[in-house]
Parts: C-alpha cells; sequence; structure tokens
C-alpha cells in the first residue's frame, strides 16, 4: 500500500503506471478475446482498409482487424514478457543466493557460468537458443529467461554477501535458526526492494527482445498476433498501408517508455542512495 | 597490474566456456549441416557423397571429438571452414567485421556528439522547464527499439521525401567513402538515438552530482566564470560514467545490429551470424560467436582500465 502511495506521488511513476495499467487492461482484454473483432477472420472486402470507425487501425493484408490484432499482440508480448522475467527472477535469485551462501568453489563456479552467459550479446543468445528449440511462445520464454538470469544473479548476490557478514545474519545464527530461516526471513526479504526494481526494468527488456525475436520471425507464429510480427509484416506494405506499421511501432515504443517510467520511480522510492542520480 | 593478470587469466576460460556452450547447441539445432548447405540438391547426394562431404567438413565425429580438433585448430588460428561460403571462417568475419566496427564506432560518435552536451545543458538548468524537455527526450529516446526507429525513418524518407535508403551493394570505407558514409548513416543515427539518450541521462546525473561538490564550489568561489567552471572543472569527472556506459555499448554494438543490419540490407556480423544459425554452418557459428564474446570481454576490460585511469581513487581489484 505504502509502495503504491508512493508511486502515485512520483510524477513519473504516476505517467508509468497509469501507462502499465492501461496496456495491461488491453492484454487481459485480447488474451481474453474480448476485442472489437476476431483478430483472426479475415473480412476480404475490405482488405488494406484505412483507420474508419469500423476498424479503429484499419485492416491488414488479409483484411484482419489490427486493432484487435494489436490488442491479442499485447497479450502475447506481455504474457511472454512476464514469463520469462519470472523465470529469471527465480532462477537468478536460487543461484545468486546459493552462490552468496555457499561461497568459495560454489560462488566461483556459479558466476564464472554467468560470466560465459553474460559474454553472449542478449539477442545472439536469444536466438541461439531459439534455433535449438524451435520457434514459439515458449521458447521465447526460455530464451529470455535465460539471457536475463545472469543480471538477477548478480542484482542477487553481492547485497546477499554483504547481508550474510551482517551481525544480525550472525545472531540468528547464535539463535539457532536454520539456514533456510535465515536465507528466507533475513536476506531475501531485504532484497525485495532492489529485486522489484530490476524486475520492472527488465520486463521492458524482454518486451523489446520477444518484439526483436517476432521480427526476425523466431518468436510469435502466424497467424497468431504479435507486435514484432505485425511491425516485420508491415515493412513492405509501409507506403500504401502505413497504419500497419505506425500502431504497432508506437504500441512497443510505449509500453516500453511505461516499464522504464515505472522502473525509474521505483528505484528512486526503494532506493534513497540513487534518489538523486536518476531524478 | 595484478588485477590486470587476474583478468587476463579468466578470458579464455569463459572463453572456452562460450565455446563449448555454442558448440553443443549449434549440434542441438534440428536437421543437418549438409542437407541445409545444399538444400533440395542434398537429396540427389549418394551416401557416399554425403559421408565425403560431412568428413570433409569435419562433421562427422562425436562432437568431443570435433571439439578437440576445432580446440587445436584454434590455437593455430584456424576457425575451420564456412559450409555455407565455403572459405576459411575467419576471412568470412574478417571481411564482414570493418562495416560492423564502422557501424559502432559512428553510433558512438553520434551518441557522445548528442548526449554529453545535451546532459550538461539539463544539468545547468536543474528543474528548469528546459531540463524537463531534455529529460522527457532521453526517456522517449531510450524507450525508441531501434527497428521501430528504423522503419519510421524509412517510411519518414519515403513518403515525405520520395528517397530511399542506399541499399544495393556495399561499398567499403577506403573504395568510396561517400557512398558508405551515405549507406550507414542512417542505420548509425538508429543505432545512435537511445544510445544517444542513455549517454543524456547519465551525463546530466554525473554532472548534477559533481556540481554539488567541494571542489566546484572553491572553483566557484574563486572567481572562475561558470563556463570554465563547467567545462573544465566539472565535466572531466562526469565523464568517468559516461565512459563506462559508452564502453559497454560499443561493446555490445560490435557483436552486430542483427536486426539493424537485417532492416537496411547491410552485411555485417550481426546479419552474418543470424543467417549462419539459420543456415547450421556449425564452424561459422562458433567461429563469429567466439570473435563476439572475444571482443567484448577486450572491450569491458578496457573500459575498466580507462575507469582506474580517470579516476586513481579507483583501485581495481579491491572491494
Amino acid at each position: 500500500m505504502r509502495i503504491l502511495k508512493a508511486i502515485f506521488a512520483h510524477t513519473s511513476g504516476r505517467i508509468g503506471g497509469f501507462i502499465v495499467g492501461l496496456y495491461l487492461l488491453l492484454a487481459m482484454l485480447g488474451l481474453f478475446g474480448l476485442t472489437p473483432h476476431n483478430p483472426l477472420t479475415q473480412y476480404r472486402v475490405d482488405r488494406l482498409h484505412a483507420p474508419s470507425a469500423a476498424y479503429w487501425m484499419g485492416t491488414d493484408l488479409f483484411g484482419r482487424d489490427v486493432a484487435s490484432r494489436l490488442m491479442t499482440g499485447i497479450g502475447q508480448s506481455f504474457t511472454v514478457a512476464f514469463f520469462s522475467v519470472a523465470f529469471a527472477t527465480l532462477a537468478g535469485t536460487v543461484l545468486g543466493l546459493a552462490a552468496a551462501w555457499f561461497g568459495r568453489r560454489w560462488d566461483g563456479l556459479l558466476m564464472r557460468i554467468m560470466d560465459v552467459l553474460l559474454a553472449f550479446p542478449a539477442i545472439l543468445l536469444a536466438l541461439l537458443i531459439v534455433a535449438v528449440a524451435g520457434p514459439g511462445t515458449w521458447t521465447s520464454v526460455l530464451a529470455i529467461g535465460i539471457v536475463y538470469t545472469p543480471i538477477f544473479t548478480r542484482v542477487v548476490r553481492g547485497p546477499a554477501l554483504s547481508l550474510k557478514a551482517r551481525e544480525f545474519v550472525d545472531a540468528a545464527r547464535t539463535f539457532g535458526s536454520s539456514s533456510g530461516y535465515i536465507l528466507t526471513r533475513h536476506l531475501l526479504l531485504n532484497l525485495v526492494a532492489p529485486l522489484t526494481v530490476q524486475v520492472t526494468l527488465a520486463l521492458a527488456w524482454a518486451l523489446l527482445t520477444e518484439a526483436g525475436l517476432s521480427f526476425l520471425g523466431l518468436g510469435t507464429q502466424p497467424p497468431a498476433a504479435s507486435l514484432g510480427l505485425m511491425l516485420s509484416d508491415s515493412r513492405n506494405l509501409m507506403e500504401t498501408a502505413p497504419w500497419l506499421m505506425i500502431f504497432p511501432g508506437i504500441a512497443i515504443m510505449i509500453s516500453i517508455l511505461g516499464f522504464n517510467l515505472l522502473g525509474d520511480a521505483l528505484r528512486d522510492i526503494l532506493d534513497p542512495k540513487m534518489r538523486r542520480a536518476i531524478a | 597490474m595484478t588485477y590486470l593478470l587476474r583478468r587476463l587469466a579468466v578470458f579464455p576460460l569463459v572463453l572456452i566456456g562460450v565455446s563449448i556452450v555454442v558448440f553443443v547447441a549449434i549440434r542441438m539445432v534440428p536437421g543437418d549441416a549438409i542437407t541445409a548447405m545444399l538444400g533440395t540438391e542434398a537429396g540427389l547426394l549418394t551416401p557416399q557423397q554425403r559421408a565425403a562431404l560431412a568428413a570433409y567438413f569435419g562433421i562427422d565425429q562425436p562432437w568431443f571429438v570435433q571439439y578437440g580438433r576445432w580446440l587445436l585448430g584454434l590455437l593455430h588460428g584456424d576457425l575451420g571452414i564456412s559450409t555455407t561460403y565455403g572459405r576459411p571462417v575467419l576471412d568470412v568475419i574478417l571481411e564482414r567485421f570493418p562495416l560492423t566496427l564502422e557501424l559502432a564506432l559512428l553510433s558512438m560518435l553520434i551518441a557522445l556528439v548528442v548526449g554529453v552536451p545535451a546532459g550538461v545543458f539539463a544539468a545547468t538548468r536543474n528543474e528548469k522547464l528546459s531540463d524537463l524537455g531534455v529529460r522527457i527526450a532521453a526517456m522517449i529516446g531510450q524507450s525508441t527499439p531501434n527497428f521501430v526507429l528504423a522503419l519510421l525513418i524509412i517510411y519518414t524518407l519515403s513518403a515525405g521525401f520520395g528517397v530511399l535508403p542506399a541499399m544495393g551493394e556495399f561499398a567499403p570505407l577506403w573504395q568510396d567513402p561517400l557512398r558508405n558514409l551515405g549507406q550507414l548513416i542512417l542505420p548509425a543515427i538508429t543505432l545512435g538515438f537511445a544510445f544517444a539518450a542513455s549517454v543524456t541521462r547519465i551525463s546530466r546525473s554525473a554532472m548534477l552530482d559533481v556540481l554539488s561538490d567541494d571542489y566546484v564550489r572553491t572553483a566557484r568561489s574563486k572567481g572562475a566564470s561558470a563556463r570554465s567552471v563547467i567545462w573544465r572543472h566539472a565535466l572531466p569527472n562526469a565523464l568517468i560514467p559516461v565512459v563506462t556506459l559508452s564502453g559497454i555499448e560499443f561493446g555490445y554494438l560490435l557483436g552486430g545490429a542483427v536486426i539493424v543490419e537485417q532492416i537496411y540490407a547491410l552485411p555485417g556480423l550481426g546479419r552474418l551470424v543470424l543467417d549462419a544459425i539459420l543456415q547450421r554452418d556449425y564452424a561459422l557459428v562458433q567461429g563469429c560467436v567466439l570473435f563476439i564474446a572475444f571482443n567484448f570481454m577486450i572491450v569491458n576490460l578496457l573500459v575498466d582500465l580507462a575507469y582506474a585511469a580517470l579516476d586513481p581513487r579507483i583501485r581495481l581489484g579491491e572491494n
């Protein structure tokens, strides 16, 4: 509750929160099929129809309603982004805590593995994973999840190491608390703030990577809609039907803007040290 | 010095890790290299011909034998033969690399030339309307995916001015500098846009930090002009985080800009890797990824060293 209030008191938090909320609503409507038209129905007579009262954002080459496809596309992109970031957060937290807690060889081994993954440019690693597992929604989730796991591992490991050395952890140990209890109650709870910021920013990257993969034809597969795929399809029709490019393009941009604004606001609120630096 | 040695010692370890990951991963891609190379014509091959081709490219052995051979070749500077191009992998990579390097340098130049002055300008007008304007522009810039921007640029040019970006055969810098620049300027702006936005944001916040430092106040109280305080006293220190950010971004750009190269039809490293993965050109994928990872690590190391050189208070390797 306190966090929500703080977000609303923060200008970029308010704007970012509003954008993300609006997209969540659109994504839900899209996922549950509550769109103006069926996103797969082809209205052949109305092919490449410019935006109008009947088709708010026009129709595509097959006469499908762009607004409806945009809504299901947002639903699709958000599903991939949420699941992949959930994967990365979970895997990264477990690995980061393990590295910090067991220390020594485990720490060295785990962090070197993370170094290996970090030495790949993000899109390249994602491409490789998609090539192995074949394109599709869940492959994208896995690929993007793996790509961002090392970042979460690092975000968790650093603070976890310094928390582990603090007096209250020693005290808990002296009182006979189990490792599991200390890890969850003392370490994890104190990591919620940096993790929240990272999750919000990672959602923006995940949306970007998903759109990129789909743009290259390696993410969501047709006839399903996704923002990156719609944008890629618009390329050859740019001059005759610019709405096919403009709406998905702006939709991707604003969704990323929303998460970036929200992430910045959360960093301001949760990390007072960073407050001035970000502004 | 010990820090440098320690970092360099990790290099081969990470590179071996990277190569094993790629080696195993690319062999798990469904389908085989011979079919991918010859397409439908692969069906015309007799089993003997197929085996001979596999032996020629060294892909007839189990993966660990192939890996051992490849590693041995690597020590001699031999990255194998590309099945798609029928030429040594290193030659193919080095042919594509100048474009990627030039594009990365141009993008960084654009980002720094636009970003640093914009960030300094905003910092000196902290909380004023012009500061807000710069911050909003930077936030929007940072949130614009490069492929969206690329399409918007192409659309604006073709719909507004009736021109298309210079595509067609790529002209290397040393053969036709003007044509080369004409081909690279739009991709560079595309990649430099979000980069400039990040540079703006980080220069602004670094500058704000520095401007409130004691030594800047001292310089001011000694009667230094506002311009001299900003450019001579504050900026050099504010540049430290800018160097770090630019270095990391540059390192990423050296890996090739897969999507932007695809949109502008540029034969850079990014498209080379994408095609190599899609073609299951094992040797080429391995070579490219290793090359990219190596560059990335070198750039990161240089960034760390520059960081220490710019700020003598930072002693690398100490926690």
